[in-house]
């Protein structure tokens, strides 16, 4: 291994690492997280000592937050985030000056100077924004309100380190000695800033899909990958250019390609990158734990650790509780945002840079926020084990505690107006069935009347394999989009041929592909209740209701014939509309005879 | 789209079983019963609530079946001191005047028909001192004489009694003999001292009304 460049024995080293502990992690139970920072302390100077330059690690590493953020936008349409803009504002600000209000008064009330104080307050109030949203999205949370909530918190948390990052400066030993050049600059930068934002915003707009069209026109996938991590890493470039967050530079550019026809691609291109980056940063976090200062003052360490943790767990469950979040998702809420975040470290290197405080003490910070990252998914996990089961047995209507993998004999794809009626039928009967739902409307109003429906996009494979696609017998393609359907279709006959899939079809265009794809069990979506409103026509008429129903009876037995003969037709339009239109009258001629034996019998006749 | 519970095989069948069980998750005689008779190969088998769950009998493709059976076998459980409602619904159905009785009504002429039942009450409840009041054989008028005026011969019917409660061995029997029946056909012994058929035409007279305005509708409707 001498001899391999350092690239290539530390990606070796990183990798055999991840591998080793993630899965082992995960096989006890532990969530991914703690593998990686379990994984990260091993190969880390206080560990085997295999890798020395953490910080250069840490920076890069930092990419992959960018990179989740940039997704998280991309799920994220403008219209939601407008909605969201009241949480993220005003839980946000609450959030992040309580905590940091909190946390200085603590910490100046042990007689700590009010600088040192203020800013390990306002960096210890940030969360980390890697571990809640990863966490949130393996949990499935995003959809509920707590998770609506968190992200909300988080991205304000975004804006405010700028602020916080610019305040530095003022706080520390070197203040006063360029004031005035910092006036005039300041202008100017925000000139930049309004420049840079604006920039992206109608970049995004106008020139980024016509741009992404002609990129995927090539016909290259790999180019087109390379487009959509080169422009986030541009994003992220510009962003820094200003001094501005990169992660919300990258949002911001998620957001506005939402709702592009690419939005899928990117999401997929990008994913890859996403989960390797976040990764290697929370190795990175594993390596920095200085265990040096641990040993040297332990105590102070475990004060500072406990003290900062309770009181932001204690200021979140309190804001939880005001935002009326379900009693059952508070504790996880509460401490995903109680743990320090990845902006702390920054924040603290930059104090000490500035001299706001000596280096020892920002090592100590860094050391808590580290441990505290460390800790957080620990507690998660008591919190699932010792907590939540408790919850569970209360006589409370439960909201969804979405676990991870589903079990159900039935999945159910798209809830709307057709699923509902099928889930809630098979519900009534005591046949548990896993719901998917990709409209995140229909899911909060469908879970506001007590139904346990799942957020997701049933068009994704790993999706339904966690829906329980590779256990569950029956799939019931209630979505109504067929395109989605469509794929759905192939997802399943490619991974899970042994479901059988119940089909909703929009029309016989549908019908004819579902057919195509070896779906027997289909039916179009009006045909039985366009019967029933026929029957009431005839009804309505004076033909008695049973004769009615015999009457619709056999023009659907007809029908559905008709169809099959159809079927083998279905490229070929002259003989399509030959066949319909011999069947059409044949069954006019059928029913217009028995109308005329009956006629002959009915001695008084209603209507002819 | 209707499923086709039929048994595909038709080429050299020449009996036909409809076996009707509204809900065949409780049966414990019929679906047996319904199984050796589906593992004959001289014998269709048309499960009529599962083919029929609507209740939208396909007119032409049952008397396509009937035309080419010699032997009908009707294997239900005895409800209500009568057959299933969806079996009365396909003789009002499939039985029409014309075609199976009546003026030109012969399709079934010369065929067989077996009643092959099952009730809930044991035999001794079929007597006069019993809950049932009556016995056995006091019931079954209405389906013989329904096949009789289609022209058939009603063979002596095979009925086993209690069926809830009769022990496993006395229906491996009941199955077992039912299975040698559906065999040996028409070499049963008794069909030797079996009378033939009396002919009962129905006149046009005793059908719905043609043209007249005295008739009225319920009077009209329905088999003799």
């Amino acid at each position: 291994m001498t001899n391999a460049p350092a690239w290539l024995s530390n990606s070796f080293i990183y990798l055999s690492a991840a591998v080793v502990a993630v899965p082992l992690a995960k096989k006890l139970g532990l969530g991914s997280i703690i593998g990686y920072l379990a994984a990260g302390i091993g190969i880390g100077p206080w560990g085997l000592g295999l890798v020395t330059n953490v910080q250069d690690i840490l920076h890069f590493a930092e990419f992959g937050v960018v990179l989740m953020l940039f997704l998280v936008g991309l799920e994220l349409e403008p219209t939601r985030l407008w909605n969201l803009r009241r949480p993220i504002y005003g839980w946000g600000s609450a959030q992040v000056l309580g905590c940091a209000g909190l946390l200085t008064g603590a910490a100046m009330a042990f007689g700590v100077g009010w600088q040192t104080s203020l800013v390990a307050g306002l960096g210890l109030a940030l969360s980390s924004t890697a571990i809640a949203l990863q966490t949130m999205g393996e949990r499935n949370l995003m959809p509920t309100s707590s998770g609506q909530a968190g992200f909300s918190i988080l991205l304000f948390q975004d804006v405010a380190a700028i602020p916080i990052l610019a305040l530095l400066p003022l706080l520390g030993a070197v203040v006063g000695e360029n004031e005035a050049i910092a006036h005039s600059n300041r202008a100017l930068e925000a000139i930049k800033i309004i420049a840079v934002i604006g920039g992206i915003i109608l970049g995004g707009r106008l020139l980024l899909r016509p741009l992404l069209r002609w990129i995927a026109n090539s016909g290259t996938p790999e180019i087109f990958t390379a487009a959509s991590l080169l422009l986030v890493v541009g994003i992220a470039a510009l962003m820094q250019l200003v001094g501005l967050s990169m992660a919300l530079g990258a949002f911001l550019a998620g957001v506005l390609l939402a709702e592009s026809e690419y939005r899928r691609e990117l999401e997929t291109d990008i994913e890859p990158f996403k989960g390797l980056l976040l990764g290697l940063f929370f190795i990175a976090v594993g390596m920095s734990i200085d265990f040096g200062v641990l040993m040297k003052s332990p105590g102070l360490m475990a004060v500072i650790l406990l003290g900062f943790l309770s009181l932001k767990l204690a200021l979140i469950y309190g804001l939880a509780t005001l935002m009326k979040l379900p009693y059952q998702e508070r504790p996880v809420f509460a401490l995903l945002l109680a743990q320090g975040g990845e902006f702390a470290f920054v924040v603290f290197q930059a104090a000490a840079g500035a001299q706001v405080f000596a280096p020892e003490t920002a090592s100590l910070l860094i050391g808590a926020v580290a441990l505290s990252m460390l800790v957080s998914p620990l507690l998660l996990l008591a919190i699932d084990k010792l907590l939540l089961p408790r919850y569970a047995n209360c006589n409370t209507p439960q909201l969804e505690e979405i676990s991870e993998q589903q079990e159900a004999p039935i999945i159910i794809a798209g809830f709307g107006r057709y699923g509902q009626i099928v889930g809630r039928m098979l519900l009534a009967q005591g046949i548990g069935a896993t719901v998917l739902e990709h409209d995140a409307d229909m899911v909060e109003t469908v879970r506001a009347f007590g139904y346990r429906v799942f957020y997701g996009d049933a068009t994704r494979l790993d999706l339904l394999r966690t829906a329980g696609a590779a256990s569950a017998k029956i799939l019931v393609l209630s979505v109504d989009d067929m395109e989605q359907s469509l794929k759905i279709v192939d997802l399943v006959n490619e991974h899970f041929p042994h479901l059988q899939i119940v089909a909703r079809a929009r029309d016989v265009t549908h019908w004819n592909a579902l057919r195509d794809r070896g779906v027997m069990r289909v039916e179009r979506e009006v045909f039985e209740s366009s019967l029933r409103s026929a029957r009431t026509v005839l009804e309505l008429l004076g033909q008695p209701p049973h004769e009615a129903r015999q009457t619709a009876m056999r023009f659907r037995q007809h029908n559905l014939e008709l169809f099959e003969q159809m079927y083998p037709h279905r490229k070929d339009r002259s003989k399509l509309i030959a066949v319909a239109t011999r069947g059409r009258l044949q069954l006019e001629e059928q029913m217009a005879q028995e109308r005329a034996q009956l006629a002959r019998r009915r001695p008084r006749h209603w209507h002819d | 789209m209707t499923a086709n519970q039929t048994t595909p095989k038709t080429a050299d069948t020449d009996i036909y079983v409809i076996a009707a069980h509204p809900s065949w998750r409780e049966s414990r005689v019929n679906r047996p019963l319904m199984q050796a008779a589906q593992a004959l190969p001289r014998v269709q088998v048309q499960d009529l609530y599962s083919s029929y769950p609507d209740y939208a009998i396909d007119v032409a493709r049952e008397q396509t079946a009937l035309a080419r059976a010699q032997l009908v076998v009707l294997l239900h459980p005895i409800q209500w001191y009568s057959m299933p409602a969806l079996q009365k619904l396909w003789l009002d159905d499939v039985l029409t005047y014309g075609w199976a009785y009546g003026e030109g009504g012969n399709a079934l002429q010369g065929k067989d028909l077996w009643l092959v039942a099952t009730t809930g009450g044991p035999e001794t409840s079929y007597h006069p001192q019993g809950y049932n009041r009556y016995f056995f054989d006091a019931f079954l008028p209405a389906y013989e004489q329904s096949v009789v005026v289609c022209g058939m011969r009603f063979l002596p019917p095979l009925v086993l009694h209690g069926a809830h409660r009769v022990g496993k061995e006395a229906v491996a029997q009941h199955i077992e003999t039912f299975r040698q029946r559906l065999q040996s056909y028409p070499a049963w012994p008794e069909l030797d001292e079996l009378e033939q058929c009396p002919a009962c035409l129905v006149p046009m007279t005793d059908r719905p009304v043609e043209h007249h305005e005295t008739a009225s509708i319920e009077a009209s409707v329905g088999a003799p």
